[in-house]
């Protein structure tokens, strides 16, 4: 599956690029093999438990959370929602 | 070369402004990728500046460099609480000494680093204090959700130190945070308090660099001095054009000089009459002179926040304060003149000058 990164993410990890594959059954799976390979990720994602407030997550174009299931081939778009000027 | 550095902590990241001579300054920034800052700090002992900031989209972290701003790095590991407690969503307050970093933040509490700000681990909540039961949810907390808005350490013991809850009050611990004393007695409230021991809003407190005995405060109901370490406080408002005020400053060789910001109470929360102007004493608060050569009047409506004045300490020491809509004003000469160092910088949080070698 691919996910797609928000551009306030990447300065943040030295080579972390705004699209990855992984493989992965749910979303939550999705952004722990992230967090291997970029440690300290999830937590720019996720409040203990689940999403920040203002990180809105998207499979396939429809709303998810962390326990959202993953088919194959999925996409997976991570977006930092509007929050103010 | 010795050179002032002025950190400026603005909404829309960290400025670093420099200067041999006090009279032309160098502007660098904006870093730390334009995050939210609440307050920026320099540690002389390692030449590190650590920033404190949250957020809105990827939570709390501490930026530090330790080149002066040439390169960053960032952590938040460690900077969360345990699943199914408040979540930690910024850092507001910093303080460096005795080989740590101690760190403030919302839902209030203290971490520390001991590894240069690499990595974080909880030190305290002030758990047992009954005021903890209610400020650790926040909802109880006043705008802004600032949590735990300072650490004042002291110079001489590093099992001593403040921790000052944004509207609760002040609590010391003389045991590196495992227990907890309220050191209020003598400030006023304008409103009902559950335990006069605590309850009351201290914008800000500082300590002497040159009395570790003597602290000054400015709070959202008077100013105030102690000459005991905080035991105790004599108010000394009277002279002051208002009794409210974020912003204050402590003369870094007289124990009796501070510079206060008195606002306006109300909704305005901006200096009196759109005059610019900075108060100071050198007496200890028995008498307060009002500085405003070079500062904007006649219609200058500018407000300051809590951690935006600050001092350096050459000789003659420096004056800075930055406003929370973008000016930062600056004296060479404690205060008696002023100029504007820099005019269109986003809104202003937080401001520290040193002087670096």
């Amino acid at each position: 599956m691919n996910i797609h990164i928000p551009s306030t993410l990447t300065p943040l990890f030295p080579g972390l690029t705004r699209h990855i594959d992984v493989d992965a059954c749910t979303v939550g799976e999705a952004l722990e093999r992230l967090d291997e390979r970029y440690p300290g990720l999830r937590d720019r994602l996720c409040e203990p438990g689940k999403l920040r407030p203002h990180i809105h997550v998207y499979v396939d174009k429809e709303r998810a959370e962390l326990e959202t299931p993953l088919r194959e081939n999925a996409r997976l778009d991570v977006i930092a929602a509007i929050s103010g000027g | 070369m010795s050179q002032v550095v002025v950190l400026v902590g603005t909404r829309k990241g960290l400025f670093i402004l420099q200067s041999e001579d006090r009279r032309s300054w160098r502007t660098r920034g904006p870093f730390c990728e334009s995050w939210p800052v609440y307050h920026a700090i320099y540690d002389d002992s390692s030449g590190t500046i650590y920033v404190a900031a949250g957020s809105e989209w990827h939570g709390a972290a501490v930026w530090r460099s330790s080149d002066l701003g040439e390169t960053w790095d960032w952590s938040g590991e460690g900077l969360k609480y345990a699943e199914g407690e408040f979540p930690v969503t910024k850092v507001s307050s910093l303080t460096a000494a005795h080989g740590r970093v101690l760190a403030g933040v919302s839902a209030p509490g203290i971490f520390e680093s001991t590894d240069g700000g690499v990595t974080w681990s909880h030190l305290s909540s002030l758990e047992g204090q009954p005021a903890q039961e209610k400020f650790k949810d926040p909802k109880n907390s006043p705008p802004g959700n600032l949590g735990l808005i300072a650490t004042l350490p002291h110079p001489d013991d590093d099992q001593r130190f403040f921790a000052n809850v944004q509207g609760y009050g002040v609590w010391e611990t003389e045991d590196g945070g495992s227990s907890w004393t309220p050191r209020n007695q003598g400030f006023r409230a304008d409103w009902p308090l559950e335990d006069p021991a605590w309850g009351y809003c201290v914008h800000k407190l500082l300590r002497s660099p040159a009395d570790a005995d003597r602290l000054f405060t400015m709070t959202h109901v008077g100013a105030y001095v102690s000459s005991d370490g905080g035991n105790s406080y004599t108010e000394i408002t009277e002279g002051l054009p208002s009794d409210f005020g974020f912003a204050a400053a402590v003369h870094p060789h007289d124990r009796d000089t501070a510079y206060m910001i008195p606002l306006d109470p109300q909704h305005g929360r901006y200096m009196h009459d759109g005059q610019v102007a900075v108060w100071t004493t050198k007496d200890a608060g028995s008498s307060w002179q009002k500085l405003t050569k070079g500062l904007p009047g006649d219609g200058a409506y500018l407000g300051v926040l809590r951690e935006g004045m600050s001092m350096d300490s050459l000789d003659e020491p420096g004056v800075y304060f930055g406003t929370s809509t973008g000016q930062l004003f600056g004296s060479a000469d404690s205060g008696g003149s002023w100029s504007e160092i820099a005019t269109y910088l986003p809104g202003i949080t937080s401001v520290e000058a040193v002087v670096v070698d």
